[in-house]
């Protein structure tokens, strides 16, 4: 009892620092823990994953990338990125505008159906466009008729991955532009801004970082995504297969490597996002810190919350 | 921060704008298809419903999902907390490392995630070979659905404890071990009901993903009906046999199950933010 309080008391003397009071084995026995834990789940399948890409030698690898199919992929799933992730940032910033920069109620309600998509099974996300467009779905015949494809076309696959894609860009902004409050915006209307100067010149910069987090997260699910996408794509090859589902095939083809080499080019595109993304949020982090230090304008902000109510 | 309504009307523009483009782009995009299939629930009769939902191969697969999905999150929540701990407590080489890894299965598309994790337990895999030696099938069995579950919810409770236990004022636990509390009193004592919300939250997360998770886990799972079946593949075998009829039978329960998880994820991070340390 005695040296804990004594250890105590010298974590006591070193403000911040790390937490003496434990006992070393006690530390490094749960930091052996989680490192096994982490190692086990999340670098044991990278490092298999890239084993399994070059186990056939450089060059299947590379003729895997190549292949005529699987270029395809890759130009479809592109495509389908820069559909739906610039769709996706313009409603997050409209609707972090919206619930944001006006006095309205049920705010919490929006927010909630913003999330929704995150709570649905992937499968049902895409299946809720095959109820409605598929060959026997509710609009199904109309679009037979009109010749219009969009189960097992492009036009599913866009809608199904900006189904799942839909929150990320909104959630990111909505709290951040929450805390920012409106007084500069409304300082620079008072100025004399018009609306769309006022928000590049004004809001946009100070969420920068939060738009870019929000847009990192987006594009690497909407590159990403199977299941949703697996319902309304029809896996036809070289036509409407993603980078996935290009994946998916080769494996049930038995094509180890050459599956494993795909798979191998999403796990370099997934570690530069998770690098990006610590990358911007060590800059949020440092904009907010500014932000802080600088004090008053994040001072009369609250008290202006205050006030009001 | 509470919702502040005023008599002044804002001066800021765009209101209509903004508002009236979200509003249509939720209902198009969200709203209106997930209400087509309430519209597909409507037409069933309940002796449809009754068939579906007797049928031991749907109640197979929801005692897979939801089980599978349960010890999932349990053990995401044992770990989480675990590696939560240790990232903002210790020091030591590799944790920032550690630490943005972390998010890797919210980065990582889960069809390699899939076929990955075969690879490592599949019989002729590193790890699946040598559990195959103590008799234990991982892949293609229960076990292999768990394990493809816990990794792709394994971010979520770390997440959502990480930023608390931060925020925990050092000098609440020194008192309490300056008062002749043991480390271990202290943390059941003091830590644990400060971070006790976030670690529900990043549960319900977890499971909420897990429930509905269809990548990772089909390549894994074997896929045999009424054994290593799980819902949203279910789902999809319905859809794939053009069974409209039976498959919104069958994904009425996980929509509504995900309604339920979204409300008790919502009331669980308003509890967080009550008790979160000021």
């Amino acid at each position: 009892m005695a040296a804990i309080v004594t250890d105590a008391r010298s974590a006591d003397a070193v403000p911040g620092t790390a937490v003496r009071h434990s006992s070393a084995l006690v530390r490094w026995g749960l930091v052996l823990a989680a490192v096994a834990f982490l190692g086990l789940m999340l670098i044991l399948p990278l490092v298999i994953v890239f084993c399994g890409a070059f186990e056939k030698g450089w060059q299947t690898t590379v003729a895997a990338l190549t292949h005529p199919d699987a270029r395809a992929a890759i130009r479809l799933t592109a495509l389908t990125v820069m559909i739906v992730v610039p769709m996706n940032v313009v409603f997050g910033i409209a609707a972090a505008w919206a619930i944001t920069k006006f006095h309205l109620r049920g705010k919490s309600v929006l927010v909630t159906l913003i999330d929704l998509p995150f709570s649905v099974s992937p499968v049902i996300a895409g299946m809720v466009f095959v109820l409605l467009f598929g060959a026997r779905g509710l609009l199904g015949p109309w679009l037979g008729t009109h010749d219009i494809k969009i189960i097992f076309a492009l036009p599913g696959i866009v809608l199904a991955t900006t189904f799942v894609t839909l929150p990320f860009v909104a959630r990111e902004l909505i709290p951040l532009m929450q805390a920012q409050g409106r007084d500069d915006e409304e300082a620079a209307i008072s100025l004399g801004a018009g609306g769309w100067q006022t928000f590049f010149r004004v809001t946009l910069p100070s969420i920068k970082w939060g738009l870019a987090y929000g847009t990192i997260l987006c594009t690497a699910r909407a590159l990403g995504e199977f299941g949703a996408v697996s319902v309304v794509s029809g896996h036809i090859r070289g036509e409407t297969n993603t980078l996935p589902l290009h994946v998916e095939i080769l494996y049930n083809e038995y094509q180890f490597a050459a599956a494993f080499s795909v798979a191998g080019l999403l796990v370099g595109i997934a570690l530069l996002t998770i690098i990006a993304k610590s990358i911007v949020e060590w800059r949020m982090q440092r904009s907010v810190r500014r932000d802080v230090d600088g004090g008053p304008a994040a001072q009369v902000a609250s008290d202006d919350i205050g006030s009001e109510q | 921060m509470k919702l502040a309504r005023s008599g002044r009307r804002s001066v800021i523009p765009g209101f209509h704008l903004t508002m009236g483009f979200s509003v249509l782009y939720m209902s198009f995009l969200v709203l209106i298809p997930l209400s087509t299939l309430g519209l597909w629930a409507g037409r069933l009769s309940w002796q449809e419903l009754w068939t579906t939902f007797s049928a031991s191969r749907t109640l197979a697969a929801y005692r897979l999902s939801l089980g599978g999905a349960l010890i999932a999150a349990g053990v995401n929540a044992l770990f989480g907390l675990l590696i939560a701990w240790v990232l903002v407590r210790y020091r030591f080489p590799g944790r920032r490392i550690l630490d943005t890894l972390v998010d890797l299965p919210f980065a990582l598309p889960t069809a390699v995630a899939g076929i990955s994790l075969t690879a490592i337990y599949a019989p002729t895999g590193i790890l699946g070979g040598l559990l195959d030696k103590v008799g234990i099938q991982a892949a293609y069995s229960p076990l292999g659905i768990i394990i493809a579950m816990t990794f792709v919810s394994l971010p979520f409770v770390i997440r959502t404890t990480q930023p608390v236990l931060q925020d925990i004022d050092r000098e609440v636990e020194e008192a309490a071990a300056t008062l002749g509390a043991d480390r271990l009193q202290t943390f059941v004592r003091v830590i644990l009901p400060a971070i006790l919300p976030a670690v529900l939250t990043g549960f319900a997360m977890a499971f909420a993903r897990a429930v509905g998770e269809y990548g990772s886990v089909v390549f894994i799972s074997g896929n045999m009906p009424g054994r290593t079946e799980i819902v949203p593949l279910l789902i999809m075998t319905r859809l794939e046999e053009y069974n409209y009829a039976g498959a919104t039978a069958v994904a009425l329960v996980l929509l509504v199950l995900s309604f339920m998880m979204l409300l008790a994820i919502n009331l669980l991070q308003a509890w967080a933010r009550r008790s979160a340390p000021v």
